[in-house]
């Protein structure tokens, strides 16, 4: 065996790469919606982090205060949190429109820090624990490793989302005006479509992305306000070697560096927070707009 | 002597010794610059919490000492050791700063260090905990007051040993502190008889601990250390209980928890977790009425590092009082003549390589059902003497001490 010659036991290589595809669920889930964000508006979103947060702490209030639990948290959390997405799309971002990708950058930036500072003012940075959905408490042996079912849930509830958002741009009429309206915005304008509208909504469901990963990883890390900041450059890493704005590279890259940062951790734990950014740097050299992206 | 000219000459001699006392003070003014982690993963553990902590050692002098005015100045460090040194070499050098006080995390301490040596300066440490502050990086005027890294392993090592658990695993913060507490644990628990199998350094700070867990589960050990603190902590305990961990037989030994981890965790959660700690709010009238004071200001109950940083502040400025100078080197002198008694230690004797050595105390924290009420965490199980916490000077590598 190829594990036993390096001297490591078979179900911890196992149950790593097992972690590494969880992991890689949720970097897919997150950059999915920046790459859906990018591809469409042209916006560096550095908020995401900060709405990932949010729906985290949406599940926390609205079990609190509406009673439906998680699993109506997991679909109102991701309506709530993208509404507020959509409503600073229009009266903060679509002013940027047509200057430098930069001021995009900045203003989520400062979005993202305004956002998170208000929240450790209001919690504290140690944060507030949520618990895991009794339907999906405890977890099978797999012989390897304790799969708790919550995070076999994880897995399952990222890939049918990523792939709903595949079918939903690739596939349907409203994803094509989306992807038209990326071309060439005053043509399809000039064919009677509400393009400005077309743009809010898309913000608002990249942002509903971003809050659906928070509920999803709710239970399983305290719900904390800088839960997000600690991810986003990951995440971005991400998106770039997908190639900027490609919906699937995202999913495809994202669940490929989970696995990736999972093997590391076995073999060299202490570079497994930087592996990413080495294979950032790798394809940037030799494929400068990332593995799934069109080379102008 | 008319009266008028009696009364004006012992008028003008309160005067002069009034502005000799004031002419020991440096520029007039004492100056205390709290640097701590305001934003970040800490900003619990120490934070503004000890900002309010130091304002309450100045306010039991009403804001002045010796004749001058107390000012207190503060500053997010982030958790950088170079923002650190930046903002502690600019207060030293250009805002009359006399002392920089809290400095949680060790990396920040020892950059800290740095500054306050060469502009000769107080630093008072009461959140960074690696024992090496007062060991083989002390300085002559690195004072090191809540706890360290030795006295942890200590208490909670020892206990845990003591009950059976001799194999250990270790998850440890990729940085200094994590390494210091790491090897004051494993020494602690070799010399009981113990034996250490393994570690996984993560990196800090860290939110998903699943893959570190998985690795101590494969380990086989009894007890998995967790040498790491704040945030770090709060998560390898919520994965390690995810996962099984506890339920398969091992068992957690949180070697850095504060009472900020207990309450983000919940009782539920947290049950049954040993701690070593330098103070808990209700241990006696003392600390009762303090805490309700600090509480009545920030809403929560001080953790240690905090009431530390009040104790450290307090024993400052009483030395200021005494000597009626903010003369690095005098102040030092009477910081050490004086033994620390405030609500935060008893008898506590700061010796020469920097360490304040008072008792510490090992506990246990409550189930649900033996709490009384918010805030009601933890039973204290024995007191640990200073002596035995921290060991002998002789035991310390401080080649000034």
């Amino acid at each position: 065996m190829l594990t036993d010659l390096l001297g490591i036991p078979p179900q911890v290589l196992f149950g790593q790469l097992m972690l590494g595809l969880i992991n890689g669920a949720f970097y897919a889930v997150l950059s999915l919606g920046l790459a859906v964000i990018f591809g469409l508006l042209n916006i560096v979103n550095f908020a995401h982090g900060a709405f990932y947060m949010l729906g985290a702490f949406a599940t926390i209030f609205i079990t609190q205060y509406l009673g439906i639990g998680y699993w109506g948290a997991l679909i109102v959390a991701p309506l709530v949190v993208g509404a507020f997405g959509a409503v600073i799309e229009y009266f903060l971002l679509r002013r940027l429109t047509g200057v430098d990708h930069l001021y995009g950058l900045l203003l989520t930036f400062g979005l993202a820090l305004v956002i998170e500072g208000t929240f450790v003012k209001m919690f504290g940075a140690s944060g507030v624990p949520y618990p895991v959905p009794e339907q999906l408490a405890g977890g099978v042996n797999l012989g390897f490793m304790f799969l708790p079912w919550y995070r076999a849930w994880v897995v399952v509830a990222s890939v049918a989302i990523c792939i709903a958002t595949w079918l939903l741009f690739e596939r349907t009429k409203i994803g094509a005006y989306l992807r038209a309206g990326t071309e060439n915005p005053k043509l399809l304008q000039a064919f009677g479509v509400n393009v400005p509208l077309l743009t809010t909504l898309a913000y608002g469901y990249g942002v509903a992305l971003a809050a659906f990963a928070g509920v999803l990883v709710a239970p399983i890390t305290q719900v904390s306000p800088l839960m997000g900041s600690n991810l986003i450059i990951v995440v971005f890493a991400v998106v770039v070697i997908g190639g900027m704005g490609s919906i699937m590279g995202a999913v495809v890259t994202g669940l490929a560096m989970g696995v990736i940062e999972g093997l590391t951790r076995v073999f060299w734990p202490e570079a497994s927070a930087t592996v990413i950014f080495m294979v950032m740097a790798i394809v940037l050299v030799l494929r400068p707009a990332g593995l799934f992206g069109k080379t102008a | 002597m008319s009266i008028l000219k009696k009364l004006s000459l012992s008028v003008s001699a309160v005067a002069m010794m009034a502005s000799a006392a004031a002419a020991e003070i440096s520029d007039g003014i004492v100056k205390i610059g709290v640097l701590t982690d305001m934003s970040a993963t800490y900003s619990d553990v120490a934070g503004q919490g000890t900002v309010v902590a130091a304002q309450m050692a100045i306010d039991e002098f009403n804001g002045t000492v010796a004749g001058a005015p107390i000012e207190l100045v503060t500053a997010d460090h982030q958790n950088k050791a170079d923002i650190a040194a930046n903002k502690a070499r600019e207060w030293g050098d250009t805002q009359q700063v006399d002392a920089f006080a809290e400095l949680v995390t060790t990396s920040v301490a020892l950059a800290v260090f740095e500054v306050a040596k060469q502009q000769n300066k107080i630093a008072l440490v009461s959140g960074a905990a690696s024992s090496p502050l007062t060991s083989d990086a002390c300085i002559p005027t690195g004072l090191h007051w809540t706890y360290n890294t030795r006295a942890l392993a200590v208490g909670t090592g020892s206990a845990v040993v003591k009950e059976g658990g001799d194999t250990w695993f270790f998850l440890t913060a990729d940085y200094a502190f994590g390494e210091a507490l790491q090897a004051d644990v494993t020494r602690v628990v070799e010399a009981e008889g113990g034996k250490v199998l393994g570690a996984a350094k993560h990196p800090f700070p860290a939110s998903d601990f699943s893959s570190f867990v998985l690795q101590a589960q494969a380990s086989g050990a009894k007890v998995v250390g967790l040498a790491n603190a704040g945030g770090d902590t709060i998560n390898a305990i919520k994965a390690a209980n995810e996962f099984g961990l506890v339920a398969a037989g091992q068992k957690i030994a949180g070697l850095l928890v504060f009472l900020s981890d207990v309450h983000a965790l919940g009782l539920e959660t947290a049950q049954g977790l040993q701690m070593t700690v330098s103070f808990y709010w209700d241990m006696n009238d003392e600390t009762r009425a303090w805490s309700q004071k600090f509480f009545d200001q920030t809403g929560k109950m001080p953790t240690g590092v905090q009431a530390g940083t009040y104790s450290s502040v307090l024993q400052y400025l009483k030395a200021i009082d005494a000597t009626g100078s903010d003369d690095t080197d005098t102040v030092l002198a009477k910081m050490r003549e004086m033994p620390v008694n405030d609500m935060f230690a008893t008898n506590g004797i700061l010796r020469s390589d920097g360490r304040m050595v008072h008792d510490m105390f090992l506990a246990e924290v409550k189930s649900p059902a033996e709490s009384t009420g918010p805030w009601d965490y933890l039973k204290i199980v024995r007191t640990i003497p200073g002596e035995e916490a921290y060991g002998p000077l002789s035991e310390s590598n401080c080649p000034t001490k």
